[in-house]
């Protein structure tokens, strides 16, 4: 979108009399815009999240507990015993090898393809179009796909590996490793569009004539790449792949529906969902949820700087 | 010779450019293929090795999966009893809650999106900053608070609860789409009206606002893509009531052996209306994804 296009109405239908307003000042004004969101999040998002901070030193459990006035205030043990205990930190682990693996392979791909299609070809509209289905369906739904194709006696992924290729068959979602692996495999085939996406924005952004001016100095394909097409694309690429890592450490529903949260794919989300719904300790649950917090904001600082940063260069 | 080698060379490099461009079809593709044919397949094609591919030529297309998910389903293995699906229901109740939420979160966060564009608001960057992060906050986090205060509040399983929730889990979203879009028209547009003797809110209702028709409209298909694809919440606040049509996904293929002709079919009425949506607003994907903050 572009507003140079847009030209200013020279006939505009004249100004009827009837509910003016006038008396509404531009400062009510922007009260009275901006009152029912501000009033919504506060009640929807901050409340709910103040009062499981007030949990998180408690040692509420929903369900045993009669109600959560009464339940007991234990400081800072919760957090103590978050941080203390090995089994989080596995959580955290294999958060870990989750989120590094998927992000880079997503990047990888999604960069590689969108240098691939930045080119002139037949159909190029139709092709990178449909590649982005994927990241438009629900997380639950791709889980349900591979849960499909990933089935050890009749999925079609052990039929290529076993009956086409010749290989030993894998139990895809029950075995350890190949549980995160397919997790991983899925968590690529959603999101690698994502990145696509934003690269051949940047790729088919940078100005023709700068690659014209290269060839006219004989530089070479990489020297172009490296000092004309990267340092251009990048911030872009930046913003990408922040967003990607938060979604990553957030992920819950894919391990959810492809494992049932099963072993291998134990991430820190579904960790934490297993404390709060199926321990129904609420007190540890908040506590190790406003851990993950804590990383998440860091995050999401590092995305608020790298959309700044962009935004700079792009005037 | 040269030249010719020159000529090869290019030949090779289109032949490897199509093989790529057909395997990276194939990786994205296929599931959705797959998914798609498995919907139209007789429980025995289903489980058949090697598997059927081809509809016609493979396995003859039915509608039997559909007809169990929208009318009746067998519920014993021998196809004795049947029962009402609840599917419809929960089809009804996913368009009427994410349209509801929709409709609401698009008006209430482009008023807040104008003020944010147009006056001059203390603390600015920061209100937005807050805006933007309760949406990073992790689902799986917020649910617990959530699951306590809809209890206390006897607002589980209803149609208010889930509705306000969806509301404003898509307001962040709308908030910085559209304070891009208005970032875009030019103050003079309203302020030349407003000397023409439009008040503020007119010249906001009829000259701003058709400005920006457009890029509303596809900013709310991304939040009724949202609200239509959300799973944790819905499933931890509503089981029991106003229950929406990822539970229900989730809950076909939960119990012991998995019926996959039904989930199939389950998916391609859920999905469908996605990939159309899809299309419909693909010019607005890339600024949608990122929450507006690539604006090309």
């Amino acid at each position: 979108m572009t507003t140079q296009s847009i030209t200013p109405e020279t006939t505009r239908p004249a100004a009827k009399p009837g509910l003016r307003l006038r008396w509404l000042s531009d400062r009510l004004l922007a009260g009275t815009f901006l009152a029912p969101t501000l009033l919504l999040l506060l009640f929807i998002t901050i409340f709910p999240l103040i009062w499981s901070l007030y949990l998180s030193f408690t040692s509420y459990n929903v369900n045993s507990d009669p109600s959560w006035l009464e339940a007991k205030w234990v400081g800072v043990d919760n957090y103590v015993y978050m941080l203390t205990t090995p089994r989080v930190w596995e959580r955290f682990i294999e958060s870990a090898t989750f989120v590094v693996p998927t992000v880079t392979l997503e990047f990888l791909l999604g960069f590689g393809i969108a240098l691939l299609f930045n080119r002139e070809f037949k159909g190029r509209g139709l092709i990178t179009t449909v590649i982005l289905i994927p990241m438009m369906v629900a997380p639950l739904v791709a889980g349900l796909f591979w849960r499909f194709m990933f089935q050890a006696d009749i999925g079609i992924v052990n039929y290529l590996i076993h009956d086409v290729l010749g290989f030993q068959p894998v139990f895809w979602l029950t075995d350890r490793t190949s549980a995160m692996i397919s997790l991983i495999i899925v968590d690529t085939w959603q999101w690698t569009p994502f990145i696509f996406l934003i690269s051949l924005a940047g790729l088919t952004a940078v100005p023709k004539y700068l690659y014209e001016a290269a060839d006219v100095d004989r530089a070479s394909t990489w020297f172009k790449f490296r000092h004309i097409t990267l340092p251009l694309v990048w911030p872009l690429l930046l913003i990408g792949i922040i967003f990607r890592l938060m979604d990553a450490y957030k992920l819950f529903e894919l391990a959810w529906v492809l494992t049932s949260g099963g072993p291998g794919t134990r991430v820190l989300p579904v960790h934490l969902y297993k404390i709060a719904f199926g321990d129904f300790a609420t007190g540890r649950a908040s506590a190790l949820g406003y851990i993950m917090l804590v990383v998440i904001i860091a995050l999401a600082n590092l995305l608020v700087r790298a959309i700044n940063r962009s935004r700079a260069a792009e005037v | 010779m040269n030249v010719q080698n020159r000529q090869t060379r290019s030949l090779l490099g289109r032949i490897l450019f199509w093989i790529a461009t057909a395997l990276i079809l194939v990786f994205f593709l296929f599931p959705i293929y797959w998914i798609l044919i498995t919907a139209f397949k007789d429980r025995p094609d289903i489980t058949q090795l090697p598997p059927r591919f081809v509809p016609w030529v493979d396995f003859q297309p039915t509608t039997f999966n559909f007809h169990e998910i929208l009318i009746e389903m067998e519920v014993s293995q021998f196809g004795t009893a049947t029962e009402q699906s609840p599917f419809l229901g929960q089809l009804f109740n996913s368009v009427i809650i994410s349209g509801t939420a929709t409709v609401v979160a698009v008006i209430l966060g482009t008023l807040a999106a104008y003020a944010f564009s147009r006056f001059r608001i203390k603390g600015e960057g920061d209100l937005l900053f807050f805006i933007l992060s309760t949406r990073m906050l992790p689902p799986v986090v917020t649910v617990i608070p959530l699951f306590l205060m809809f209890t206390e509040l006897g607002m589980r399983n209803t149609f208010h609860g889930i509705t306000l929730l969806y509301i404003t889990m898509g307001l962040p979203f709308v908030v910085w789409m559209m304070k891009g879009f208005f970032d875009e028209v030019p103050h003079e547009f309203e302020e030349a009206a407003m000397i023409d003797g439009y008040s503020r809110l007119e010249a906001i209702w009829r000259i701003v606002i058709p400005e920006v028709i457009p890029p509303m409209l596809a900013t709310a298909v991304f939040v009724l893509i949202t609200a239509w694809n959300e799973f944790v919440f819905v499933q931890l606040l509503n089981p029991l009531g106003y229950t929406t049509v990822t539970p229900f996904l989730y809950a076909v293929v939960g119990y012991g052996r998995t019926e996959w002709g039904r989930v199939a079919a389950t998916t391609v009425v859920f999905v469908s209306p996605i990939v159309i949506f899809t299309f419909l607003v693909r010019k607005y994907l890339l600024r949608g994804v990122t929450f507006g903050a690539v604006r090309r």
